[in-house]
């Protein structure tokens, strides 16, 4: 993140977020901003509400107050004379166009071919040619290192395998904010430094916002500008890695994290 | 006993009207098949009224007896200015009879798909015409492919029902042949045979289809 970031205006910006499932209260709420370009990782306990706060932003789940605005514009909402009220599938989908998002079960759409998973969006919802589409969609995976696998159906890949291909579905969107729910929870041990690799890559490369839910400690910290820690429907504390890593002021934060390094002092 | 040469000189009549017997199959099953879409879609939708309206004209199609139905499509519509010929009212009846059959069937299909589907639909900002399009139905209808061909040699066997709005099927047919000859025996067991080949070919098709629909991933 360079100076100039912090005095743009952010990419995604939470403003009072709540969010209940029935008398369960996820998200109480909560005011969050992220600059364009920021990588944040959100991390905390199960049941937090931090895979909640991504599929807030994605759409996935209607929040019961408070604003999310992407990119300037109202996510859930129309300004109608200066009044917000609920807007409509149409606008949803506009601001949505600038989100994407890599699931915890990969989600692939198990009846297209790797290449076809791929392209069909671009091709129905850009409105791009299919030769573009494949251009676009063959080089982004070459880049996640599945070239040879175009023709393949999912179901004949490995999990660390589709979840590259997921994310290089996404990508081919060109997404301004890319939100990462877990991606690693449901491979194999031995599959899960592939899809981080892949991850680090597309850091690196720095235009995409990215939001990185995740259990990933190590990975949290090499990828993220900034470490956010959730608890109990609320940010407990959040600053950049070094601090909440080594220097953690929140009761919970420290708790968490020496509970996450007895649980992995194996290695 | 069983005469040869009897059964040989009504076997022309017997597949002319097996040909109509076919053609109202098949034009019914397709009518059933394109309307069973959207009254499944109808039972889905947010909007409430469209939803009630949908599941209440599908129970009071299931529920009320395909004779009655087609009685009334040939025998009281034309009261109101609608008449049909009797092929059209048989395959009309057929069709929006079995349609309510498929759509619950498609309703099970749809209600397969797992919910990360729809959500990775939404996350690469599919419109909702194009989430059915691509994704739901492409993987909603596969599976329930041997279900609908049980509804096809089903509506096939419901057939004769149409000979009482005096459509002349094979059935009826053979009920002819056996009024002028006073001879039954081979007509009506021509037709049985008939019927049992051309269910059990469908049959065979269907597994076929449905082997080759699984295969592809």
């Amino acid at each position: 993140m360079n100076e100039n970031s912090v005095k743009s205006p952010p990419m995604v910006r939470y403003q009072k977020i709540s969010k209940s499932f029935g008398e369960l209260k996820v998200l109480r709420e909560i005011d969050l901003e992220i600059a364009a370009g920021e990588k944040v990782a959100i991390i905390g306990p199960s049941g937090s509400g931090k895979t909640t706060l991504g599929r807030l932003l994605m759409t996935l789940e209607k929040p019961n107050s408070g604003t999310i605005e992407v990119d300037g514009d109202y996510l859930w909402h129309k300004k109608v004379d200066e009044k917000l009220v609920w807007a409509n599938q149409k606008h949803i989908r506009s601001v949505r166009a600038k989100v994407g998002m890599v699931f915890q079960q990969f989600n692939l759409f198990p009846h297209m071919r790797v290449l076809r998973n791929c392209t069909e969006a671009p091709i129905h919802v850009l409105g791009i040619s299919e030769e573009e589409a494949q251009e676009r969609a063959i080089a982004m995976l070459q880049k996640v290192g599945l070239g040879q696998k175009l023709k393949d159906f999912p179901s004949k890949l490995s999990g660390g395998q589709q979840q590259r291909v997921a994310i290089a579905r996404a990508l081919v969107m060109r997404p301004k904010v890319l939100i990462f729910d877990e991606v690693t929870s449901a491979l194999d041990p031995e599959l899960v430094g592939e899809v981080l690799e892949v991850i680090k890559e597309i850091a690196a490369e720095g235009e995409t916002t990215m939001v990185l839910i995740t259990h990933e400690m190590e990975f949290a910290r090499e990828v993220a500008d900034r470490i956010i820690f959730i608890d109990g429907g609320l940010i407990a504390e959040q600053g950049p890695p070094q601090k909440i890593f080594e220097n953690p002021e929140n009761e919970r934060t420290k708790d968490f994290l020496s509970r996450f390094r007895q649980q992995n002092r194996n290695y | 006993m069983w005469d040869w040469q009897y059964t040989l000189s009504f076997m022309p009549d017997l597949m002319k009207a097996l040909i109509t017997t076919i053609s109202a199959t098949l034009v019914g099953f397709l009518l059933a098949v394109v309307l069973g879409l959207p009254l499944v879609l109808g039972r889905r939708s947010n909007f409430k009224p469209l939803a009630l309206l949908t599941t209440g004209f599908i129970e009071f199609f299931r529920s009320t007896p395909l004779l009655a139905q087609i009685y009334f499509i040939f025998y009281v519509f034309p009261k109101y200015g609608i008449s049909f010929s009797p092929f059209a009212a048989g395959v009309i009846a057929l069709g929006l009879h079995y349609a309510t059959y498929l759509s619950e069937v498609y309703r099970s299909g749809i209600e397969s798909i797992p919910k990360g589907q729809w959500e990775a639909a939404a996350a690469l900002n599919f419109s909702r015409i194009r989430t059915w399009v691509s994704i739901i139905i492409p993987q909603a209808i596969p599976p329930v492919v041997p279900v609908m061909g049980n509804y096809l040699i089903g509506m096939f066997k419901d057939t004769p029902i149409l000979s009482a709005i005096t459509l002349v099927e094979i059935l009826q047919t053979a009920k002819i042949i056996g009024a002028h000859s006073f001879r039954y025996l081979e007509p009506i067991t021509m037709v049985g045979i008939l019927f049992l080949l051309l269910s059990y070919i469908s049959s065979v098709g269907v597994r076929k289809l449905e082997l080759r629909l699984n295969q592809r991933y």
